[in-house]
């Protein structure tokens, strides 16, 4: 069976999908959400490596690039904003994000 | 390749570089820097916002047609600056008294305020993507800038986890119409759509890009994160995140919305309409029971951004306009609020609940005037500014047919009016308890003047901003 454009379509949509439920299924832990986030990022890289290829067009794989770079700054940025957090409730589990509520 | 050229951008790269310096200057300094370093920015800011009119000339790209300014760019530009210093300069006396006044604080606003120039210059997938995380991971930051609290930091939290998902779908609907049209410029897209039918795979991909851009103007369903990163980020950021962002994003989604992707305008019309009422009704209705003024503004941004989304839903040349005009009349408006709410200070401690407010007219009376002037106007009382944004809004629809949707705004703002007539009567009409501190600060007493008088008196001439945002319109429109 050859591997077409459809079959790397479908992996990055469960990917994809997979990582929304991990964001809102957890409740466990805030790490994990970031690694959902990360799921999805990745998700999406698949899609335009795939459609890059498919359309013999050179975007797609800049756009990747591009998209690589900012999910390194903001899982940087998610990590420090999450080391705040844990100096100030010593906890990170989901369920404690609920100070404020409405 | 005449399009090559850096020109169009130099607002831009000038205040990306300047940036850079100030952040040299500020780290050899130390924290001493602080006390200028907003001045700095500020006139960094000003000087961006007189350049930007000055370098467009009609309609230009820039870096291959990644980069485009048009009158309409320059309009939204100039708003999204007016706000940006504006907060920068109401977070200075706040900031010095809570003690958390830092360097870096000014820099995080300049790096969000290019993030912002981007999007609403972005003529490409990839710069629209670049531009909104650029905005959005320094607003992180600044949601989470009092570090040693627990609500500020889970405001960040918050803001970041559901902005990151935000990202991703508007990611995975770029990818999506990367493939199924096979370009990601604005005006190959438009070219694209304009000669096919459109395919499914396209649809879903347009659909993802509106929830994504919906999630950064804060419309429901993607309301969420709004009243708790309000609430919990320090007042003066609340107050940059209810105003110049929302000018981005709200800009960046009509260029979107209208230039690449008009031509599918009967597909993603009903999407636009839906958000639109639900987020009027939710900002109407969920209000009523706050008792956090920072809450209750963050629904009232709600349901404004869903009467802006009214003149998106018509698609029209005036509907834009009548967005334009929304916004340029809803930022003056929000600015002065957010700096009473910063005057309501105890003691010398911050007070957030809207029962502080009672009798107030008795003992700061000039501040509760200025809150009744912002509130009538919110509510859409003539004379005042807000009534003629929400009647440039509704014109254009009734123009378009969309009726029901009229009806709806209309309806809504009267429910919403509930909520700011009974800030109003419980200023004036309630015992008084204990006054505010004073004196307010110099920046905020000038802030709440200017804001307050062009709230005031905006019905003496409307025509030098109607007429520019008619221009601004008209440039999208290919006029």
């Amino acid at each position: 069976m050859e591997i077409g454009l459809a079959h790397y379509l479908t992996v990055a949509a469960i990917l994809f999908a997979l990582g929304i439920f991990g964001i809102f299924l957890n409740r466990k832990n805030v790490i994990i959400i970031l690694m959902s986030i990360e799921l999805m990022l990745l998700a999406v890289n698949i899609n335009l490596v795939a459609f890059s290829a498919h359309l013999g067009d050179l975007v797609g794989q800049i756009f990747a690039m591009f998209v690589l770079g900012i999910a390194a700054a903001e899982a940087a940025i998610g990590l420090a904003i999450l080391v705040v957090y844990f100096r100030n409730r010593g906890t990170i589990a989901v369920e404690d994000l609920n100070v404020m509520k409405g | 390749m005449d399009s090559l050229t850096m020109m169009p951008a130099l607002p831009e790269i000038f205040l990306a570089v300047a940036g850079m310096a100030l952040l040299m200057f500020g780290v050899f300094q130390g924290d001493k820097s602080r006390h200028w370093m907003t001045w700095a920015v500020v006139a960094c800011l000003v000087i961006a916002g007189a350049a930007v009119p000055q370098l467009a000339d009609g309609r230009s790209l820039a870096f291959g047609g990644l980069f485009i300014t048009d009158p309409f760019a320059v309009f939204m530009k100039e708003l999204v600056l007016i706000g940006a210093v504006l907060a920068l300069i109401m977070a200075t006396g706040f900031n010095e008294r809570e003690k958390i006044a830092r360097f870096e604080f000014p820099i995080l606003v300049l790096y969000a305020t290019v993030g912002m120039l981007l999007m609403i210059s972005a003529n490409d997938l990839i710069a629209l993507y670049v531009g909104i995380e650029l905005q959005s991971l320094c607003l992180y930051v600044l949601a989470a800038f009092r570090r040693d609290t627990g609500r500020s930091s889970e405001a960040g939290l918050k803001y970041f986890v559901l902005g990151a998902l935000s990202s991703g779908m508007l990611l995975y609907g770029a990818s999506l119409i990367y493939g199924f049209a096979g370009t990601t410029r604005f005006d190959g897209l438009a070219e694209v759509l304009a000669g096919n039918d459109i395919s499914l795979g396209l649809i879903v991909g347009i659909v993802f890009l509106i929830a994504g851009l919906a999630f950064k103007v804060s419309a429901v369903p993607f309301h969420m994160w709004t009243p708790d990163v309000y609430e919990g980020a320090p007042t003066p950021v609340t107050a940059f995140f209810a105003s110049a962002p929302k000018m981005a994003a709200m800009a960046l989604f009509i260029r979107v919305m209208i230039e690449p992707l008009g031509e599918a305008a009967t597909d993603w019309r009903q999407i636009i309409v839906f958000i639109s009422i639900a987020s009027m009704l939710l900002g109407a209705f969920a209000a009523i029971w706050q008792t956090n003024i920072k809450r209750l503004l963050a629904y009232s941004s709600i349901g404004h951004m869903g009467y802006a989304l009214i003149g998106l839903a018509a698609g029209t040349e005036e509907g834009v306009r009548g967005i334009l005009v929304y916004l340029a009349i809803y930022l003056p408006m929000v600015i002065g609020t957010f700096a009473c709410v910063m005057c309501m200070r105890r003691q010398g401690r911050m007070v957030e609940g809207i029962e502080d407010l009672a009798g107030i007219a008795r003992t700061n009376p000039g501040m509760a005037l200025a809150l009744a002037i912002f509130m009538f106007s919110m509510a859409g009382i003539p004379p005042l500014a807000g009534f003629f944004g929400k009647l440039y809004i509704f014109l254009p629809a009734i123009e378009s047919g969309l009726y029901t949707l009229a009806v709806i705004g209309v309806l809504s703002s009267v429910v919403g009016a509930f909520y700011y007539l009974r800030i109003v009567k419980l200023m004036y009409f309630d015992e008084a308890s204990e006054a505010f501190d004073r004196p307010m600060g110099r920046e905020l007493s000038l802030i709440l003047v200017v804001t307050g008088v062009f709230t005031l008196f905006f019905f003496v001439s409307p025509e030098p901003l109607v007429g520019n945002a008619a221009a601004a319109a008209a440039a999208l429109f290919g006029g």
